[in-house]
């Protein structure tokens, strides 16, 4: 389909890829980008009565030991070079959520300060609206990236250094 | 009333010519003063009256209302006496500095950067005079009554369209 896959495409690699996936999908370790009340809502989805952990999401506080960066809260443009920052330090593979609308599209704060939207800055994979949104909500979001995650190709290929992970849009 | 408040009245019998107004509104007393003997006041009122924490500091920017654009605000409280104060000094556009009372209050020092990065106003004396809320590298002073809300690259919020 337009990616050149160095290992040939049968049943041995893809089922090699469906293990990498699913691997990659049921341990996401989100690097917690907790600027505003978005956090809250975070923290309640991790704590007991919506639970991260039977995801298999364990909040890292390195960017170095994380795959995912959620950004909770509104950006503000003093913060921005902070976020690339430690954006480019997490290794591949990495995926963005932006949770809530301030991290969307820079939510009820159309001002001077306000990044409106963090994909002004980095490569967003699910956007989550809402004011906060809701755990279930971000349940939800997680879930939506972990679909994403599982329909990625080639991506036992790129692990062992041959070829890149192909990600299809969307249908 | 304000006239029995006993900062006022001290502050009548020895700065009597720069005290501009007193007003007093539903138990707090706000003394207007002249700006050049801002740090004489203020020191007199944390030395001998003993309003030993400075609340707040701030700005009000008056554009087009008032003669002088801007009033600079202190906000005092006096521990022992359990007494709030207020001082206002009015400053113009044009000589836009004001001393600063980091001499008088150690706190005063992020307050009035805080006052210098969104007014202009600035402030003579001061340890570390840079911004503080926006970026090192910004250009403006965003709480001015003439700074778009959007900021100057963006347009303007045109209300509901629809």
């Amino acid at each position: 389909m337009g990616v050149d896959n160095p290992l040939g495409d049968n049943v041995i690699t893809t089922s090699l890829d469906l293990l990498v996936n699913w691997s990659r999908k049921s341990s996401i370790w989100p690097m917690t980008f907790g600027l505003a009340c978005c956090a809250i809502e975070m923290m309640a989805t991790g704590a007991s009565h919506n639970d991260l952990d039977r995801f298999g999401i364990i909040f890292r506080a390195s960017p170095r030991q994380s795959d995912c960066i959620i950004i909770a809260g509104t950006v503000t443009k003093k913060m921005l070079p902070v976020i690339k920052t430690v954006y480019d330090q997490m290794p591949e593979p990495k995926w963005v959520i932006a949770m809530g609308a301030c991290a969307c599209s820079g939510g009820i704060f159309d001002t001077y300060s306000v990044v409106q939207g963090i994909d002004e800055a980095l490569p967003v994979d699910v956007y989550i609206p809402g004011c906060p949104p809701r755990p279930e909500a971000l349940l939800f979001g997680l879930m939506k990236l972990q679909d994403k995650i599982m329909k990625e190709r080639n991506s036992f290929g790129s692990a062992i250094g041959l070829g890149e992970r192909y990600i299809p849009e969307a249908a | 009333m304000a006239e029995n408040n006993r900062a006022v009245l001290k502050l009548k019998e020895k700065f009597a010519t720069s005290i501009i107004d007193v007003v007093e509104f539903r138990g707090e007393v706000t003394v207007t003063v002249a700006k050049d003997a801002i740090i004489e006041i203020l020191s007199f009122l944390k030395q001998s009256l003993q309003y030993n924490q400075l609340t707040d500091l701030t700005a009000v920017d008056y554009l087009g209302k008032k003669e002088d654009r801007f009033m600079m605000v202190y906000q005092l409280l006096s521990i022992p006496h359990k007494d709030r104060l207020r001082i206002k000094t009015a400053v113009s556009e044009s000589a836009c500095t004001v001393p600063s009372a980091t001499q008088v209050w150690a706190t005063a020092n992020w307050l009035e950067r805080e006052v210098f990065d969104l007014f202009g106003i600035t402030f003579d004396k001061h340890p570390d005079l840079r911004r503080i809320l926006m970026t090192d590298d910004w250009v403006g002073h965003p709480l001015r009554k003439d700074y778009p809300l959007q900021g100057p690259d963006r347009e303007p919020y045109k209300g509901r369209l629809s």
